[in-house]
């Protein structure tokens, strides 16, 4: 039992290690950002379950990458802009996209493993694709990651009213003029790239952890189209710093951490969310 | 009257996947005229709404929109659809739907000013629905939401309010409420209104004029002239009956375009 406890939380040299993973402290901030801000699209345009086989694919293309030795940021960009592209173009109503994405998904998956089953390198590469790793950031690669990130934050917010509305209400949209299939395609190429970052990070099977939940558990408690992306992005900030920060000294990935306070932070936002509907009846009655 | 046409068709056409829905089309809306749009399902009623929008061109024949070509995404044109409760994963609140009429178009993320707030407080005035502004739609009546359809469509000041089904799934009170409120604008700021319906009863006693399409054909003219069993017997070429009883129209045994079940559209 005490094992456990040090495997899972282990608190000295905290200090040192703190500025050994400062890149990683950085990098969950700026993904954390990315991820509340996309999320909150990814829940009013209904994609959950796109984000997921979009990351499989994305997971696909970094253990390729790691296979042939050629970047695995750049592996894991290609892997995600390929499968939002084709979800995007092919899945334009819900039921379509579902089938699509659950085509995708379990043939990048199984392209990955072989992938990882035919590389020889490090281990711990392998798995961190999957569930994240803290270790591995670098200089360069928070760079990448920076960029990437700044590309899809900036591109949001030059599309973000248009697609507020695009997603809230298609049809006036449209008849508004809102480019409605444009927008709709160019959402899925920057979510694409919020996958590829979040890969890095958590990795493939966790992303959701990052781009869906902290944006679902925002809409519990709010409606306001201003407070819910700060809402969002403020969790997904809290679940993955918060994240890294227990998680430094411990000998278990990053990723248990990361989920565990996403979902705390839901679970939490439901409760109240719940009263104060119950509020809001009684008022409204 | 000596009015120009809001919307203006000449000789209008419309094909869909290859098949006529009507053709020879003319239709004048004037300011401040409330014309109805009724036929059966697959008649081409949602698809005239689509083709003012330029959403769907013309397959022949001209349209013209305030002596203008139709083009697409013209805001002069405000437009209600049918109300479809969104889930609950929406941000959106009562006033957050009337400000994607104001500004929603607009690229950027459009941070909040007292200018564009004071614009919709006085669209929510304007509709009546000032006192649910901050509740999310989710929780909103179907009633409750079509208001904040018009106050949505007000917004950037249409000269053409195209309706489609607004008032389908609402009740009654709710279904005079949402006609009573068109009806009112359009009179006070005098645009033309074209009304989609499958049931003409709600609104029959607001309509100038009706708009009937069946059978690739259609008519048009005031109520009294349109909704007649030897008018609506020759446009569908087989009996029709149209009963008149208690200030409301029933009509008997029009048939489904392309249906081959024998259907009875008897409004409720």
């Amino acid at each position: 039992m005490n094992d456990w406890w040090s495997a899972l939380f282990d608190f000295s040299d905290y200090g040192e290690l703190l500025a050994l993973l400062q890149n990683s402290i950085l990098a969950g901030a700026v993904l954390g950002i990315v991820g509340g801000l996309v999320g909150v699209f990814v829940m009013s345009r209904d994609l959950a379950f796109a984000v997921h086989g979009i990351s499989e694919l994305s997971f696909a293309g970094a253990a390729a990458a790691l296979l042939f030795g050629i970047g695995v940021v750049e592996g894991a960009i290609v892997g995600s802009i390929v499968a939002a592209a084709i979800i995007g173009l092919l899945g334009v109503r819900a039921r379509e996209r579902n089938s699509i994405t659950a085509v995708l998904m379990p043939f990048g998956l199984g392209l990955g493993i072989l992938c990882l089953s035919l590389y020889t390198g490090r281990a711990s590469n392998k798995f961190g694709l999957l569930t994240g790793q803290i270790v591995a950031i670098d200089d360069p690669r928070l760079g990448a990651l920076a960029i990437v990130s700044a590309i899809v934050v900036i591109g949001l917010l030059v599309i973000w009213r248009p697609l507020a509305f695009a997603s809230a209400d298609p049809e006036v949209a449209a008849a508004r003029g809102v480019p409605v299939r444009g927008l709709s395609l160019g959402f899925m190429l920057l979510l694409g790239l919020a996958v590829a970052a979040s890969v890095q990070i958590v990795g493939a099977l966790l992303v959701l952890s990052i781009l869906v939940t902290p944006a679902a558990a925002a809409l519990r408690i709010s409606s306001s189209p201003i407070v819910v992306p700060i809402l969002s992005t403020v969790f997904a900030v809290v679940s993955l710093v918060g994240g890294i920060l227990l998680a430094l000294g411990a000998s278990v990935p990053i990723s248990p951490y990361v989920t565990t306070i996403s979902f705390l932070i839901y679970v939490v936002c439901r409760l109240a969310g719940r009263r104060a509907a119950k509020r809001a009846r009684m008022v409204r009655a | 009257m000596s009015l120009a046409p809001v919307l203006s068709l000449r000789s209008a056409e419309l094909t869909l996947g290859g098949r006529v829905l009507w053709s020879g089309l003319d239709l004048d809306v004037l300011p401040g005229e409330f014309v109805a749009v009724l036929g059966s399902n697959g008649s081409g009623k949602t698809s005239l709404l689509n083709a003012v929008l330029g959403q769907h061109p013309l397959s022949a024949g001209e349209g013209r929109f305030l002596g203008e070509p139709l083009r697409r995404g013209d805001r002069r044109i405000g437009y209600i659809p049918q109300h479809r409760l969104p889930d609950d994963t929406v941000m959106l609140r009562g006033r957050d739907l009337v400000g994607l009429g104001v500004d929603g178009h607009r690229w950027g993320p459009g941070l909040p000013s007292r200018e564009r707030a004071k614009q919709i407080d006085e669209l929510l005035d304007a509709v009546g629905a000032s006192h649910y502004a901050r509740v999310p739609v989710t929780r909103l009546s179907g009633g409750e939401q079509q208001r904040l359809r018009i106050g949505q469509a007000l917004a950037t000041d249409p000269q053409l309010l195209l309706c489609d089904e607004p008032l389908s799934s609402l009740d009654l009170h709710a279904q005079r409420v949402v006609t009573d409120l068109i009806d009112k604008h359009r009179r006070e700021r005098g645009f033309g209104v074209l009304f989609v319906t499958h049931d003409v009863n709600p609104i029959l006693d607001r309509v100038d004029r009706v708009l009937y399409l069946a059978n690739h054909e259609f008519r048009i003219g005031t109520p009294d002239e349109v909704l007649r069993s030897e008018v609506l017997s020759e446009l569908y070429r087989s009996p029709v009956d149209v009963i008149r009883a208690a200030g409301r129209v029933i009509i008997v045994g029009a048939p489904d375009e392309h249906h081959t079940h024998d259907h009875h559209a008897v409004a409720p």
